[in-house]
């Protein structure tokens, strides 16, 4: 039975919009609107959604990172949404990022050595010889040379410098770990080999990953779980499978529309949505999705639609679906 | 060879294609050494007086190679040992304008918000004193010695760099590799000094270049005004004081000092300019 | 518009503010106090300085003190000087008109002559012409001021003979404008060496980054000629930043002409301060450092203005 390593309840992260002149507050913005996430040891969990859909903004504020403005987030069984940051430091340990751009996620003046071995300085685990062997394990397990710890990033692809960040988030053996697009800025060709090293690393060192990503491809292989995300809000949440072959949201099928088919013959029906871009600063009443939904009901409009569960662990926040 | 050593090479090969600014190269490096052996090449004792040689023309006299001056002294031993004192303050001077200028430059930039506000408004408030005015006023309370003076310099030219400091750091600030260190739980001590400074080390090597010309120009200012390094020790610009008396019969007296001030500030702002050049060509103001 | 303006000048306050309490606390931390002329002179009794200083008011804690100078310079009252007892204010005032004739006529010719030079400079960029007005500004940002004020009272006056040395008249002499003139050649050609050379090189990269924008292409597409070019589309987006550095450029404006009045003896408020500074004259310092930054604060605020009547996205920002 899997213990569970995360707990999110009704998180929310609202940033505010002062005006220039007196500092007074005229609106937020809700990048974050209500999330509920669960994670046992062991799950990848996917999360996916358009830009401004608040996913990378819901990593960060698990990470605390960005700190919540409600809800909670228990870690361990430990409650840390309120932890101020000087007792977060020895939990940080155990949870830990990746970054999307491997060109500003590495300090350009450090070498890849120095880079690495800041976590061991950080928490005072190692120094001096020790710590340049650590160095070279973290590198070997990402697949990089040992003479890498004296080159700096900008002599290293994309991709190779995407490895020095993987190495860095693993250096503390933490048992969370939070890809915030892991993948999303490195050549396509590029992208199965970290993937692949993720998949490798995750079942070697026992790791639990929310792997968030605009592209549901980049997702489908690797997740058990998937979560997609609207305007800040969880709109369906299932098993692998069940997402991709059993999708309930509106939204969620015409994610799936999009994704390019290996089978240039099988398509889907192509569900094109209408409407632009909603602003997390002014989002639409009720559900979020209801200007754009081409199966919208005059109660979209009114009422704000809960996840509701349906069989096997599939959640869905759709009024298609409440009872 | 790897790519590092293809960039320095890069910039090496950029500098020298300023020709200004190794010539500026040279002249510190020459000023700095004279300065520095000063003691061992000078003829004579720049503080003895005899009053049976004054007022030597250069070249006139053996040893007197530059002349002598009101009080019999020799000029080029003078020359020599102001030097001494006018790049050690400079130094110094500048050493203080950059700590003080980085530390509240990095406070205002990391921190942000009511730190940065105040902060800011700090510096726009010393911002709209003369520095002239203001040296000059705390110059007449200290008492006037070579580390007072090059204090109190310092303490009138951090704002400049505490403002280039900053808006490098509200840029570098959103960089990820900045998010990371945090996620590490990095205290802010340690990502201002280890991740932050680090990436500000090029302009701040320039703005201390340019710093020195500039302190080595104030300091000419007050001690001319006779509220810097106070006679008989030899500073140029106090060399320069009663020179304007002297005038109809000894002009080189008035102008050998200045001669050398000129040259040491050019030589600075020759080479910080030509550092500029070769660390950032996006600051390219000159052909 | 006036609501930028009426917003720029909430700003200023805090700024005259802060100004105020630097300069108040620089007085005080004086060794011996403001009244060190009499502190530090052995033959004044201690009774003697009690005595003077519940004359000046020193007897009271530090705030009211601060809070009573304050409304004293709101009121006009700065003080008396230390001897002689005349208003503070006077003095400076008297002292005013020649001071800012100086600088008003050494900032235009550094203007005129600066911008010319480095908009010179940037339509022919890499010519002979740049390099060496490039090098030149350099080197003219290297002469010390005051040094360069004794060359050329040495070379005009002493050799040549060709301009009085000195003072803003000649004794005796009523005041003819042509006299006037005379003396003001010398001192306004070395105050303004150094705003030139600064000018030069920030017009020219000013001028440079316009010249390169794709409106100025458009408009040579239009069929404009080089001089409207430069007239309607160059000329007011490059101003920008140029009268940015003007505000910027004030403070270094007074304290040069700080030294070149005590060089040619010229009688504005920079020998004033340099007389009252030997004489330990406080009241006369404070004030004078006052005025000063007042009309820096009023001359950022001016350019703000003017950059902001110049640029309409400023107003709008």
């Amino acid at each position: 039975m899997h213990e569970r390593l995360l707990d999110v309840r009704g998180l929310r992260t609202h940033f505010p919009i002062v005006s220039k002149i007196l500092r007074r507050r005229i609106g937020s913005v809700r990048a974050v609107d209500g999330v509920d996430l669960s994670l046992g040891a062991g799950d990848v969990l996917g999360v996916v959604g358009e830009s401004g859909s608040g996913k990378t903004t819901t990593g960060k504020t698990i990470l605390k990172l960005i700190e919540p403005t409600e809800g909670s987030i228990v870690f361990e069984g430990r409650d840390i949404t309120r932890l101020p940051a000087r007792e977060m430091i020895p939990l940080r340990r155990r949870m830990q990022i990746i970054f999307q751009d491997p060109m500003s996620s590495l300090n350009p003046r450090m070498t890849v050595g120095r880079i690495l071995a800041a976590p061991f300085e950080i928490h005072g685990i190692a120094r001096g010889s020790k710590c340049r062997d650590r160095v070279a394990e973290l590198l070997r397990l990402v697949g990089l040379p040992a003479e890498a710890a004296q080159r700096y990033p900008h002599e290293f692809s994309g991709g190779q410098r995407q490895r020095v960040g993987i190495a860095r988030a693993l250096a503390l053996r933490p048992r969370l770990i939070i890809g915030d697009e892991p993948v999303s800025a490195l050549d396509v060709s590029i992208q199965a080999q970290i993937m692949n090293l993720l998949m490798r690393l995750q079942r070697e060192l026992g790791l639990t990953y929310i792997l968030i990503s605009h592209n549901l491809g980049v997702v489908s292989h690797v997740c058990n779980r998937v979560a997609v995300m609207y305007l800040g809000r969880i709109v369906e949440t299932a098993p692998r499978e069940a997402l991709f072959f059993d999708p309930k949201h509106p939204y969620t099928e015409a994610l799936l529309a999009a994704v390019p088919s290996a089978e240039p013959g099988s398509h889907r029906g192509r569900a094109v949505l209408g409407g632009d871009a909603p602003s997390p600063a002014n989002p639409p009443r009720g559900c979020a999705f209801h200007p754009r939904c081409p199966r919208a009901m005059p109660r979209c409009a009114e009422e704000a639609p809960t996840l509701t569960n349906l069989t096997g662990g599939h959640q869905v926040a759709c009024h298609l679906y409440t009872a | 060879m790897s790519a590092a050593v293809l960039q320095r090479a890069g910039v090496a090969r950029r500098f020298s294609r300023h020709r200004l600014a190794l010539f500026g190269g040279a002249t510190v490096v020459l000023l700095c050494l004279s300065a520095f052996v000063a003691p061992a090449i000078a003829p004579r004792d720049p503080l003895l007086l005899d009053t049976s040689v004054r007022f030597l023309a250069p070249f006139a006299r053996w040893p007197f190679i530059l002349g002598t001056d009101e009080l019999g002294r020799d000029t080029l031993s003078r020359l020599l040992y102001g030097g001494r004192i006018s790049l050690t303050v400079g130094l110094v001077a500048m050493a203080t304008t950059i700590v003080t200028g980085s530390l509240i430059g990095l406070c205002a930039g990391y921190f942000g918000g009511w730190t940065d506000t105040l902060l800011m408004r700090f510096i726009d408030t010393m911002l709209c004193f003369p520095q002239v005015f203001l040296l000059l006023v705390v110059a007449a309370f200290v008492p006037p010695t070579l580390i007072s003076i090059s204090l109190i310099i310092g303490l009138t030219s951090w704002m400049t760099v505490a403002r280039i400091v900053r808006t490098e750091i509200l840029h570098l600030r959103e960089q990820d590799f900045v998010q990371a260190a945090r996620a590490l739980g990095a205290s802010s001590g340690r990502i201002m000094f280890h991740e932050l400074l680090p990436n500000i080390a090029a302009p701040l090597l320039v703005a201390a270049t340019l710093n020195v010309a500039a302190a080595v120009l104030m300091e000419s200012y007050i001690s001319y005004l006779g509220y810097g390094m106070q006679p008989p020790l030899a500073s140029w610009g106090n060399m320069l004081t009663n020179a304007q008396d002297y005038f109809d019969t000894v002009p080189w007296l008035a102008i050998l000092p200045g001669v050398m001030i000129t040259l040491t500030v050019m030589g600075f702002n020759f080479l910080g300019d030509g550092l500029r050049d070769a660390l950032d060509p996006r600051l390219r103001m000159e052909p | 518009m006036l609501t930028y303006i009426g917003r720029r000048i909430l700003q200023a306050i805090p700024l005259l503010i802060g100004v105020s309490i630097i300069g108040f606390g620089l007085m005080h931390l004086a060794p011996g106090g403001p009244l060190a002329v009499y502190t530090l002179n052995p033959t004044i009794t201690n009774q003697d300085i009690e005595r003077i200083r519940v004359v000046f008011g020193l007897d009271q804690p530090v705030y009211i003190q601060y809070l009573k100078w304050a409304a004293g310079m709101f009121t006009g009252n700065w003080g008396f000087t230390f001897f002689g007892g005349r208003p503070v204010l006077d003095l400076i005032v008297e002292r005013m008109p020649a001071t800012f004739l100086l600088m008003g006529s050494a900032l235009s010719l550094a203007i005129v002559l600066g911008v010319t030079v480095g908009l010179l400079g940037a339509v022919r960029r890499y010519s002979v012409f740049d390099y060496l007005a490039s090098t030149g500004a350099m080197v003219a940002l290297s002469f010390p001021t005051f040094w360069f004020g004794l060359m050329a009272i040495y070379f005009f006056a002493v050799h040549l003979r060709w301009l009085p040395s000195g003072g803003m008249f000649e004794l005796g002499e009523k005041g003819s404008p042509l006299d006037l003139l005379r003396h003001l050649v010398l001192p306004v050609m070395v105050l303004s060496l150094v705003i030139t050379a600064g000018w030069s090189r920030y017009a020219r990269s000013s001028f440079l980054e316009v010249m390169h924008q794709d409106y100025m292409r458009t408009a040579k597409a239009k069929g404009l000629r080089a001089g409207q070019r430069l007239l309607r589309h160059a000329a007011p987006n490059a101003a920008k930043p140029l009268i940015a550095l003007l505000g910027v450029e004030l403070p270094v404006l007074f304290s040069g002409a700080l030294v070149t009045e005590t060089i040619f003896g010229w009688p504005g408020m920079g020998r004033l301060f340099v007389d009252a500074l030997n004489m330990r004259e406080y009241p006369i310092l404070m004030g004078i450092v006052m005025v000063t930054a007042f009309f820096v604060i009023a001359g950022n605020l001016l350019a703000d203005i003017a950059i902001a009547l110049i640029d309409p996205r400023v107003r709008l920002a």
